[in-house]
């Protein structure tokens, strides 16, 4: 790897050197490294491009990193990663997309994550988005997630994405049977004339299971957000979103909630709120000596943090 | 330490005639002073302290902090100079911790423990709150006392305290009465400015300042002031009856 791609991986996995555990590193196209334990399994696909991660029932305390990096100007992939994940599992995958554009031509990378989560698994899964480069190309991500939660497993997703993303578009799809929950945590900030559209659809199909969506986002510049977040609850259930977003310069956010009912003891909530940085907390942050500037950096980084 | 020559604040009220909450006000406070000011509600008291902050900006005339005219300084350049101020209302924030607030309001970085002896001196235990989120997740009573500990934490020559007892229970009063006694006591220079209706607070003042009607009405020792203020109001009046 070059030093592009080891900032690339840095961003995107925090990962400095390879990391203990699963891995499998894709760099412009190619996997370039890839490490299998004896409970985790990485196998390339025959059919089409992608891995399929296997891992083994009962497999507690370990960690998958599957970081994409992308630092050739105008190379488009898709990508497909399987995760099989058996019962009664305890681990933490991290995912992550960098692109690194210094060429006038879109570098795009598109994926489509599907997890099948056995029984009273928890897993933990992270994304990290972040684009770098000084060409006028455009850097665009668009992740699929695909989750399948059965019986009382948790699945914890935490996406982030701060820099450097021309456009994206982030569709995430998860199916719950009984006693599943699924907790998501969005943060998203756009800038410049960047695109986002974030799209959540969950059906709580399980009794007693659970989903929360919370999404926090920041939107500066002439940029623009789409929040979209489905929830049907088609059994004795219980769902919450929640999309708080900040709104600065010349930006546009929407905010598009959905709660169905499809069962009397379905009980679903959603809350969506756009705004402003309150003047008065500014203020506060000013009598203590920052800046106008410096307020405003500390509360949009205290809110996506 | 302070002067206010001649200050005037207007607003525009609903039918666009102007509506004067200071009147040429006039104001002298000297070093190691500790003020309070009282008076009726929409007197223009709170208005009074958002000027000397810079949050409100005067229609007419100057304000002197030590010597210099910072009239037309910012809220940035009057908290560089020396002036810290607690609200009323003490503003809530998504993701900023008890923890970072003390510690941008000492201005330096700040070890845990030099921040826990701020929340103790406001009766909190550093423990709970420290790592907490200065958010609706916090009562009332605890948020004001966390803007207390961010004036102690600024440590400034001139402190304006705008009621500092709204929302805090009795326990935590006999605790704030001793925050300011103390701070007055360490620093041969410090001036603290309190607004306040609180007869404890009024108590312990050195000067007693009354406004009305955006106008001081009377200014003095608290010795010759409290007992006419006593006098004035029929709840004291009921409260001296009691007491006799």
């Amino acid at each position: 790897m070059d030093a592009i791609q080891k900032e690339l991986l840095n961003q995107v996995a925090g990962l400095h050197e390879m990391p203990a555990g699963a891995y499998n590193i894709r760099a412009d196209g190619e996997s370039v490294a890839r490490s299998t334990t004896a409970h985790i399994d990485i196998v390339t696909k025959t059919d089409k491009p992608g891995i399929d991660i296997v891992i083994k029932p009962g497999t507690k305390n370990e960690s998958v990193h599957i970081p994409v990096l992308l630092s050739q100007s105008g190379l488009t992939e898709m990508v497909y990663n399987d995760f099989y994940i058996g019962d009664d599992c305890d681990v933490t995958i991290v995912a992550g997309c960098g692109i690194h554009n210094s060429g006038d031509q879109m570098s795009r990378h598109d994926g489509v994550h599907s997890f099948y989560v056995g029984k009273n698994s928890h897993v933990k899964y992270v994304e990290k988005h972040y684009g770098s480069g000084e060409g006028s190309g455009e850097r665009i991500m668009n992740p699929q997630t695909v989750v399948e939660l059965q019986e009382n497993s948790f699945m914890e997703l935490e996406t982030v994405q701060i820099r450097g993303v021309d456009s994206t578009k982030r569709s995430t799809r998860a199916t719950l049977g009984d006693g599943a929950k699924i907790i998501v945590t969005e943060k998203l900030m756009t800038h410049g004339k960047q695109y986002a559209e974030t799209s959540f659809d969950v059906d709580l199909n399980g009794e007693g299971s659970s989903a929360n969506v919370i999404s926090r986002a920041v939107a500066r510049d002439d940029s623009r957000q789409l929040f979209l977040a489905k929830i049907n609850g088609n059994n004795r259930c219980a769902g919450h979103s929640e999309c708080d977003a900040i709104i600065m310069d010349n930006a546009r956010i929407s905010a598009v909630p959905e709660i169905t009912a499809n069962h009397l003891d379905a009980e679903l909530i959603h809350e969506a709120a756009i705004g402003k940085i309150a003047g008065d907390q500014i203020i506060k942050l000013m009598t203590l000596g920052l800046t106008e500037a410096e307020a405003e950096a500390q509360i949009v980084n205290g809110f996506l943090k | 330490m302070l002067q206010l020559e001649n200050l005037s604040f207007q607003v525009a009220d609903a039918s666009a005639s102007q509506k004067e909450i200071i009147k040429n006000l006039n104001l002298t406070i000297g070093d190691h002073r500790f003020i309070v000011i009282t008076g009726p509600n929409g007197g223009g008291k709170s208005t009074l302290a958002k000027l000397i902050m810079g949050i409100e900006k005067p229609t007419g005339g100057r304000i002197l902090f030590n010597g210099q005219d910072i009239t037309e300084f910012s809220i940035t350049q009057r908290a560089g100079s020396g002036i810290s101020f607690a609200f009323q209302q003490p503003v809530r924030f998504k993701g900023i911790k008890v923890k970072d607030l003390i510690t941008l309001s000492a201005g330096s970085s700040l070890s845990t423990a030099g921040a826990c002896e701020y929340l103790s001196k406001v009766g909190l235990c550093a423990r709970d709150y420290i790592n907490r989120d200065v958010d609706a997740s916090l009562s009332g009573g605890e948020l004001k006392r966390i803007e207390i500990a961010t004036v102690l934490a600024r440590n400034t020559p001139l402190s304006v305290f705008d009621e500092p007892e709204a929302g805090i229970d009795l326990w935590s009063f006999n605790n704030l009465i001793k925050v300011f006694e103390e701070l007055h006591d360490t620093d041969t220079h410090r001036s603290l400015l309190i607004i306040s209706h609180q007869e404890r607070i009024l108590n312990i003042a050195d000067e007693i300042v009354v406004i009305a009607d955006g106008r001081v009405k009377a200014q003095g020792r608290r010795e010759n002031i409290l007992p006419e203020l006593l006098q004035d109001t029929g709840s004291c009046r009921f409260y001296q009856e009691v007491q006799e």
